[in-house]
């Protein structure tokens, strides 16, 4: 099951407003970051625009990722605002 | 050495370790961030620091990493905290030794400006009567960040 899906982890003001911190989704159909974010952005109003390009980075297997990176099942990918530690 | 922690941040043992190198070292240079209790919000009575176990430590080593190209490094010390922080107690810590004080104090800012802008930690500000807004990244922030890279041309 585990190599079949892609892993998705949502940060801060993302992971409290869409309700989720992480989950699975199968990998079909999947082949880099920019169709991840399509599917997902599919499922309400709210995440089309939670999710929208110019605002949300994006990390594939804990790297920063743009949206041509490719994704394979059984990687991690995390979707987060601009950070603001120190 | 990355730490990233969510008790006290302690900076006496770290200044230690890296006057431990002396003689062969003859400059440490540190930056300490405290919590204010201003920030978006007035009134700030503590902050709640979350990030991406795993990214956010390879993150600062990239950062360290870059800064060793850059600079005559001995040794870089980087201590973060993360989860309810205080207003007043410390949030991070970046440290540098060197054998000249040049490479130790602009190592320390470049480390600390490109930390701000690549490590993923996200902070909310908490006020006295628990209300919680998360903290937008500052233009002035990534302005400091672009500086280094414009100084060299790339």
């Amino acid at each position: 099951m585990a190599e079949s899906s892609i892993a998705i982890r949502f940060f801060a003001s993302l992971r409290e407003r869409l309700g989720t911190g992480e989950e699975r989704l199968p990998a079909e159909g999947i082949a880099c970051v920019r169709d991840l974010r399509e599917q997902l952005r599919q499922r309400s109003d709210e995440w089309a625009e939670l999710l929208s390009d110019d605002w949300v980075l994006t990390a594939v297997n804990q790297t920063m990722a743009r949206e041509e990176t490719p994704v394979n099942p059984g990687d991690e990918v995390a979707f987060f605002p601009p950070v603001t530690g120190g | 050495m990355i730490r990233i922690q969510s008790e006290a941040l302690a900076t006496e043992p770290v200044l230690a370790t890296l006057e431990s190198d002396a003689p062969a070292v003859g400059a440490v240079c540190s930056f300490t961030g405290l919590a204010r209790d201003l920030g978006d919000q007035s009134g700030v009575q503590s902050l709640f620091l979350e990030h991406y176990p795993g990214m956010t430590e390879a993150a600062i080593q990239a950062v360290v990493d870059e800064a060793a190209q850059r600079w005559n490094i001995h040794r870089t010390e980087v201590v973060h905290r993360v989860g309810e922080i205080q207003a007043g107690e410390r949030i991070v810590f970046v440290g540098v030794s060197s054998r000249h004080r040049q490479d130790a104090f602009e190592a320390c800012q470049f480390i600390m400006d490109y930390l701000k802008t690549r490590a993923p930690f996200w902070k909310k500000e908490i006020t006295a009567d628990g209300h919680g807004e998360w903290v937008e990244q500052k233009t002035s922030d990534r302005e400091a960040a672009q500086r280094w890279s414009e100084s060299d041309g790339l």
